[in-house]
Formats: structure tokens, C-alpha cells, sequence
């Protein structure tokens, strides 16, 4: 095994949470405030890790299970997505599927451990997170569809080889339908603004930080390690789409892609300094509106657009 | 800008109406895309290297009609009736932007099946025509408001303008002027009588119309 396909997965391992700490950091920028350190949530991770776990005793293996099983979920989505120029650890015939339902699986543990401690707030939240996750995922699939269509590859790895000739400029129009697409679907997926608002803590509001407010010590920094990680990882499927590797040379490529991951996570906190979070209602329209915009992109691709 | 992100765009606009609820967006949506469809003869020629002044006549006029005096007509009408949101719709939101997709499908099996006289310039012209012309018809018999269908009817009509222009494009500009002189005084007649109806029952939702005053 070569050392540059254990590249993308140390360096989602050891980047995601840098990606939180840059999005925290250019809100406060636009805020006008100092901000936390950039290295702040590698700080509370290992915090967390130090300290003990409290379990209800109305809460049962579901509950412990939830967060391992979710960090689990998304440390293997991470092995199948590549980054620049480097092709992923695992790749077959088809693991786009796998990807998006290894991140639905380790969603459903959560949902499950929420609603496990019988906490009313909590099965709201694991409620609201069920619908729009299900909604966001017609989205993601469906523009998932569109690029395997335009490439003609169902690997990831194939799929952004084949994105890397060109495509944008054969078949820009779908391309950019899908992107769109997908950045809404990130920031759905990773409850950031438009959708949920990662720093309330008004339990009405909440979607996700509503589901995990009983987990404590280690089980709690696995939620946050996981959901760091989910963010890298959907956040390089935009990436690898934009930015198809051109230098021809994996590390040039690489560097070019870990740009584009900073430069998106200034965006998704310019996007959060700037927009107000969508009322609950207005949500599946926007997650739908995604969905036709995959939709369109994937009839756009049968129809034989610029081909 | 080819042929085919114009024709995107202008489907874009119509999901975008679909989902909106706010009528002066929707509006303003129908002006963006009467602008798209003024581009699209010009760009059709230009594709054939060819620009007769009568063509940018034609792309001028329409440009005015449906890019400026429409959507102008209808603010104002907007404006008097003081009606700023479609509330209830017939049909929701959600479900008219996953419609819109269906119909989208549809055109393109549809068209599919179509055998024209001469070839489309382009294999998006024929289902994006088709659907702009079924969503225009969808919005009309699925929304309250008067305005909103005025919208929609406006919609259903850009979708026979890319039908006529791009599939039967040696038409007579006199005909295409008669439809758009219809178009213009449909436009105004609805405007007057969406006016006249506000002022006379103080609301435009089309369900309470059934139940007349003396």
C-alpha cells in the first residue's frame, strides 16, 4: 500500500476540527470580536476526553452506543472520499452509496440515543433531525446521480479522476446545478446556518445540539470529533467538484485542496455572520428547492446537454 | 452566454416561482425571464451567424413588453391591491417544487416521443418549452390569488414564445406581434379587472369570488 493513499485520511483525521475553529473564527472576525483560538476545538476535544461520563439510568446500550457507532460511521465515510490529487483508501464500483448511508447511520444512532433518554426536548430534536436529514438526502443522492452520470464513474475515486479533464468547461452548467446543490446539503447535514444554528442553545430552535445535550465527557467529544469529521468529508465532495486536481502531481494537488477546504470554511462563516437561520417551516423548502436543483442537473444529464 | 444556460436559467426561474410565496419576487421572476427570452432569438441567430435588424426589432420589443411594461403593469396593480404573500396556495410549496421536477421529467419523455419538421436547435428547447408551458399552467390553477395567476398565465406564455421562436423560427414577426398584442391585452384587461375586484370585495383570493354581492 502506498503512503499517499493513507494521505486524505490523516489528514481529515488530524484537520476536521481545524475547519471548526476557522468558521468560529471568521464569524467573530465579521462580529468584530477577537474570537476563540483557531486550535480551540482541539482544546475542548481533549477536554472532554479527560473527563468522566454520566449516564442516566433510564438510558440503556442504545445510549452509549449512539455516539461510537456515529464517529464509527463517519471515520469509514472518510476513507472513501478522496482529496486532490489522491485517490481514497477504499474505492469499488458504487461507494458513493456507502458513503451517504454510512453518514445515515451514524445519524440514525444519534436519533436513537436521543430519543433512548426519554427526554422530550431531545425526541423533538431526533424528530426534526429525522425529517430534514431525509429530505437532504434525496438532494445529495440525486446530485450524486447527476455527477456519476456526466462521469460515467459510480467510485468516488473515478468520479473525480474523471472531473479532472475538463468537465467544467464540457459540462459546466450541471456541474454547477450540483454544487449548489451540495453546499446546501452540507450545510443541512452539518447543522450550520440556514438550517440550524450550531450556538443556540434554546431547546425550541435546536435541531442537532438538541439531540446530544445528555451526553457528557468522552461520549460527547466522539459526537463532536464525528461531526467535525462530517464536515470534512462533505465538505471535500464540493471541493474535490470545484476544484478538480489540475497539477498533475498529488501533493501540489493536495495543497491546492486543503486551500479550498479553509477557503470553504470562511465561506460557511461568512454565510453565517451574514444570513439569519430559516424559520423551521421554511426549511423543507429550501432542502426540496435542493432536491429540484439535483433533480434538474440529473434530467439535464439525460438530456444530453452538452454532449 | 449559449442557448442552453439561457434556457436553464429560464427553468430556474419557474422553480424558483413555484416556491415562492412572496408575489412581488414572483414577478419580478416573470420580468428576469421575459429578459432570457428576449436573448434567446438573438442567440439562435447568432449561432447561424446572421442578425436581421428585423430580428433585434423583434428581441427590443419583446425585451420592453415582458422584461419592462408586464412586470411594471403588475407591480401596480400589486401596490393598489396591497396584497403581498399567496397565504393558503391550493397546492403547497414543497409539493409545487417536486411537481415542477416531475414535469420536467415528463417534457423530456415527451418531447422524446415528438418528431418535429425540422431539427430543435438545441436538445433542451422542445421539454424546457413544455414544462415552462405546463408549470405556467400548474401555477395558474394552483394559486389563490389573482395576481399570481396573472403570473402564471404570463409563465405559460413565455414557455409558446421558446416553442414558437426556437422550433418554428421562420414565423411571421405579424403573427408573433399579434400574440404578443394579445399577451399585452390580457395583461392590462387582468390588471384593470384584478383593480376592480379588490376594490369591490377588498381582497384577490379567487375562492371567495363564487359568493357575489349584491
Amino acid at each position: 500500500m502506498e503512503v499517499a493513499t493513507l494521505l486524505p485520511l490523516a489528514v481529515t483525521l488530524i484537520m476536521s476540527p481545524l475547519l471548526l475553529g476557522v468558521i468560529n473564527r471568521t464569524k467573530a472576525m465579521v462580529g468584530g470580536r477577537k474570537g476563540p483560538p483557531l486550535l480551540q476545538p482541539y482544546y475542548d476535544l481533549i477536554k472532554l476526553l479527560g473527563k468522566g461520563a454520566v449516564y442516566s439510568r433510564t438510558t440503556t446500550w442504545v445510549f452509549r452506543a449512539g455516539p461510537i457507532v456515529s464517529l464509527a460511521g463517519c471515520v469509514l465515510a472518510a476513507t472513501l472520499v478522496p482529496l486532490g490529487g489522491c485517490e481514497s483508501l477504499i474505492k469499488f464500483h458504487g461507494d458513493l452509496i456507502l458513503l451517504a448511508y454510512l453518514l445515515g447511520l451514524g445519524r440514525l444512532c444519534t436519533v436513537l440515543a436521543a430519543l433512548d433518554t426519554g427526554s422530550p426536548f431531545e425526541g423533538m430534536g431526533a424528530s426534526r433531525e429525522a425529517m430534514f436529514s431525509a429530505l437532504a438526502e434525496s438532494a445529495f443522492l440525486l446530485g450524486l446521480a447527476a455527477l456519476a452520470r456526466n462521469t460515467g464513474a459510480t467510485s468516488l475515486t473515478q468520479m473525480h479522476a474523471a472531473l479532472a479533464d475538463g468537465a467544467w468547461s464540457v459540462s459546466g452548467l450541471t456541474l454547477a446545478l450540483v454544487t449548489v446543490a451540495l453546499l446546501v446539503v452540507f450545510l443541512a447535514e452539518n447543522s450550520r446556518i440556514p438550517v440550524d444554528d450550531p450556538n443556540t442553545h434554546l431547546e425550541l430552535t435546536m435541531i442537532h445540539e438538541v439531540m446530544v445535550l445528555d451526553h457528557g465527557g468522552p461520549d460527547f467529544a466522539f459526537i463532536l470529533y464525528g461531526a467535525s469529521i462530517k464536515l470534512w468529508v462533505l465538505g471535500a465532495l464540493i471541493i474535490n467538484l470545484v476544484l478538480a486536481p489540475s497539477a498533475g502531481e498529488s501533493v501540489a494537488d493536495l495543497g491546492v485542496a486543503l486551500a479550498g477546504m479553509l477557503i470553504l470554511a470562511v465561506l460557511v462563516g461568512l454565510i453565517e455572520s451574514t444570513m439569519a437561520r430559516l424559520r423551521m417551516p421554511r426549511v423543507p423548502q429550501l432542502l426540496v428547492g435542493a432536491t429540484a436543483l439535483s433533480g434538474l442537473a440529473l434530467v439535464l444529464e439525460f438530456g444530453g446537454i452538452g454532449k | 452566454m449559449s442557448t442552453d444556460l439561457n434556457l436553464v436559467l429560464v427553468m430556474l426561474a419557474n422553480l424558483a416561482m413555484l416556491g415562492s410565496s412572496r408575489l412581488s419576487a414572483c414577478i419580478r421572476l416573470s420580468a428576469a425571464q421575459g429578459i432570457l427570452l428576449s436573448l434567446l432569438p438573438l442567440q439562435l441567430e447568432l449561432a447561424e451567424h446572421k442578425l436581421a435588424p428585423r430580428l433585434a426589432l423583434f428581441a427590443l420589443t419583446i425585451l420592453v413588453l415582458k422584461g419592462v411594461v408586464f412586470p411594471a403593469l403588475l407591480m401596480r396593480t400589486l401596490r393598489t391591491a396591497d396584497v403581498r404573500h399567496e397565504v393558503v396556495p391550493m397546492v403547497g410549496y414543497v409539493s409545487s417544487l417536486i411537481f415542477g421536477v416531475i414535469v420536467l421529467c415528463f417534457s423530456f419523455w415527451v418531447s422524446s416521443r415528438l418528431i418535429l419538421p425540422h431539427p430543435a436547435p438545441s436538445p433542451l428547447v422542445l421539454p424546457l418549452a413544455l414544462s415552462t408551458i405546463l408549470i405556467g399552467l400548474f401555477l395558474i390553477i394552483s394559486r389563490k390569488t389573482a395576481l399570481m395567476q396573472v403570473v402564471g398565465y404570463l409563465v405559460l406564455e413565455n414557455g409558446i414564445f421558446i416553442f414558437g421562436v426556437a422550433l418554428a423560427n421562420k414565423t411571421p414577426l405579424l403573427v408573433e406581434m399579434g400574440v404578443l398584442l394579445d399577451v399585452f391585452v390580457a395583461v392590462f384587461v387582468m390588471g384593470i379587472a384584478i383593480f376592480h375586484i379588490n376594490r369591490e370585495f377588498d381582497h384577490i383570493d379567487v375562492n371567495q369570488l363564487t359568493s357575489l354581492k349584491d
